[in-house]
């Protein structure tokens, strides 16, 4: 958890990550951003985050992210 | 053809029950738009004539009930995104001094909290009324076809953003143009990606209108989302697309199109910013039967003056020309004296033709700058518009675009000033001086300023007072900010210093 709240902070140094519950609905983070963000986390987590996990409800906390990362993590 | 009601009104005595427009949740026959546009149009008529009228309705197919009750009533329309923040709603409203102000029940609540002293329709309960048949006659029969169809906000350098105000002759010039083009027809399904406050829009709504087409709303957030996207494109049949590079790059990126095919899409029209050759050549690898085409055009010049079809193979580094102008539109390539440039030689690129907007609404100041007499007509008035773009023709005859002629940015599409972004910055408390630059390679928006703020709390500020799309990427806090020869400060310097 600790690596993806740097990461978002990186992105988004103004937003505060631990409160946001509506990334997507709000409109905080765009498609260029959530693209970074996804492959920051494939380098980081060396991960590789399936397209069909790019969803709305995949992004819209960091909460949902981690919990994202975790289930490709335990599928891999 | 004077009135670009008569688009829809032959679209509904064709096919009333076909399906017009449509988002994700909603769809409107050209039947129902017609009857529900003539309502709204009735409860407008009270408002008077040839005034601008806002409207701010969610992104959506109503949009269309509430853009074409207003043509209705005799007046223009103003799409105020409900998205804006607060004070630039503010300041559009106060160039504009609007009529009236027409909102959604989605909107309803934001217009009321924003405290402007304008009377607010609904739409939804115009839209039950009845129509005023007699009303909307005789306006009918006064309206002309240089009559204002709406005003379009860009952003201005002086920080204002300004109105350029188009015709119904413009949009029936130019979406004339659209359908001989690109064979736009009733089989045209286009999937909506650019928003109505944006020019890029005229064509999809109003070549829709004018070849009774269907036109499907995709909702923003699916932009991030590839499959959804592809998904939504698939469902609704979609055959023609125009949209900005960054969302063809965002399915390129992703190579979303691996695994996914679209065999009903045909065209892919762009503008807005410059197509990058490597996503464009992954779509034509990926879906080659399509036509692709560039199209380059200022608000001013309704949307488009000058268009390219891709026509052979680019490589990753080479750039896509923008082509010739459009038909029933010239463009002229002219030198700081306003003469002709020389041949290979760059010089500004400016417009003539129906498709020139009247003016800024409000702003005849900015309007002397940008319109002017063509240099080469000393014979009787004719305007021009100088888009302060500068082009160069290359050895194959084609346009090709150099660079803007000022420091103006494109980010996502948008036309943004950076005046616009230090005006805001303005609002921090203790800023010295500021000054805001593009680096077109990583995209990004840099704001150097000079003060006691810390780059967050300078940030959390323009947060309030920027639009997200014009939000500076970073914020750079400088002990002294550059200056040059002439005492300002020296961009060129500060672009060194970023990349360094």
């Amino acid at each position: 958890m600790e690596t993806l709240m740097e990461i978002l902070k990186e992105l988004k140094p103004f937003v505060d990550f631990e409160k946001e519950e509506h990334l997507i609905d709000e409109h905080i983070l765009n498609s260029l951003e959530i693209m970074t963000l996804v492959s920051r986390i494939d380098d980081e987590f060396d991960v590789q985050i399936p397209l069909v996990e790019v969803v709305p409800e995949n992004f819209q906390s960091a909460k949902a992210i981690h919990r994202m990362i975790v289930r490709v993590q335990e599928e891999e | 053809m004077k009135n670009i009601l008569e688009l829809l009104e032959r679209a509904a005595r064709v096919d009333e029950g076909k399906t017009a427009y449509a988002d994700e949740e909603n769809a409107l026959t050209y039947g129902e738009l017609m009857d529900k546009a003539k309502a709204v149009g009735s409860a407008l008529l009270r408002v008077g004539r040839n005034k601008p009228i806002a409207v701010m309705v969610k992104r959506g197919a109503a949009n269309l009930k509430a853009f074409l009750g207003v043509v209705y009533s005799g007046n223009f329309y103003v799409v105020i995104d409900e998205q804006m923040p607060t004070e630039r709603i503010h300041t559009i409203i106060d160039t504009l001094d609007p009529a009236a102000f027409v909102v959604d029940g989605a909107c309803l609540e934001k217009a009321r909290g924003m405290e402007m002293n304008l009377d607010i329709f609904v739409l939804e309960e115009m839209e039950e009324g009845e129509e005023n048949e007699e009303g909307l006659k005789k306006v009918r029969r006064e309206m002309i076809d240089t009559d204002p169809l709406y005003a379009l906000f860009t952003s201005g350098s002086t920080g204002v953003p300004k109105g350029a105000v188009i015709s119904h002759r413009n949009v029936l010039a130019y979406s004339e143009w659209v359908c001989e083009t690109f064979g736009i027809t009733k089989d045209t399904v286009f999937g909506n990606q650019t928003p109505f406050y944006f020019s890029m829009s005229v064509l999809d709504v109003f070549a829709t209108l004018r070849a009774g087409a269907t036109l499907h709303v995709i909702p923003k957030s699916y932009f991030s989302f590839p499959l959804r996207l592809l998904t939504f494109l698939k469902e609704r049949e979609v055959n023609t697309i125009y949209w900005v590079p960054s969302a063809l790059g965002m399915v390129a990126n992703w190579k979303a199109l691996d695994a996914f095919d679209l065999p009903k899409l045909k065209k892919v029209l762009f503008a807005g910013e410059v197509m990058p050759v490597r996503q464009l050549n992954y779509w034509r690898e990926k879906i080659p039967d399509a036509i692709y085409a560039n199209l380059y055009g200022p608000t001013e010049a309704t949307d488009i003056c000058t268009y390219y079809i891709v026509d052979r193979e680019f490589s990753p580094g080479e750039s896509l020309p923008i082509g010739h102008a459009c038909n029933n539109c010239a463009v002229m390539v002219l030198d700081e004296e306003g003469r002709p440039a020389k041949e290979g030689q760059e010089g500004e690129l400016c417009i003539r033709g129906s498709f020139l907007a009247m003016g800024y609404y409000n702003n005849p100041d900015k309007t002397k700058e940008a319109f002017v007499q063509n240099p080469l007509n000393p014979h009787y008035p004719e305007w021009i518009y100088k888009t302060g773009d500068l082009v160069r023709y290359n050895e194959r005859g084609e346009l090709v675009f150099v660079t803007r002629k000022d420091f103006q940015m494109k980010k996502m599409g948008y036309r943004i000033e950076p005046g616009e972004i230090e005006a805001a910055a303005g609002a921090v408390p203790g800023l010295r001086a500021c000054a805001c630059i593009y680096v077109p390679k990583e995209k990004k928006i840099c704001l150097f300023y000079q003060g006691k703020e810390k780059p967050e709390e300078v940030g959390a500020i323009l947060t309030k007072r920027l639009p997200s799309y014009m939000m500076p990427d970073e914020c750079i806090k400088m002990d002294q900010m550059p200056l040059n020869a002439n005492g300002k400060i020296d961009r060129k310097e500060l672009k060194r210093q970023r990349d360094y």
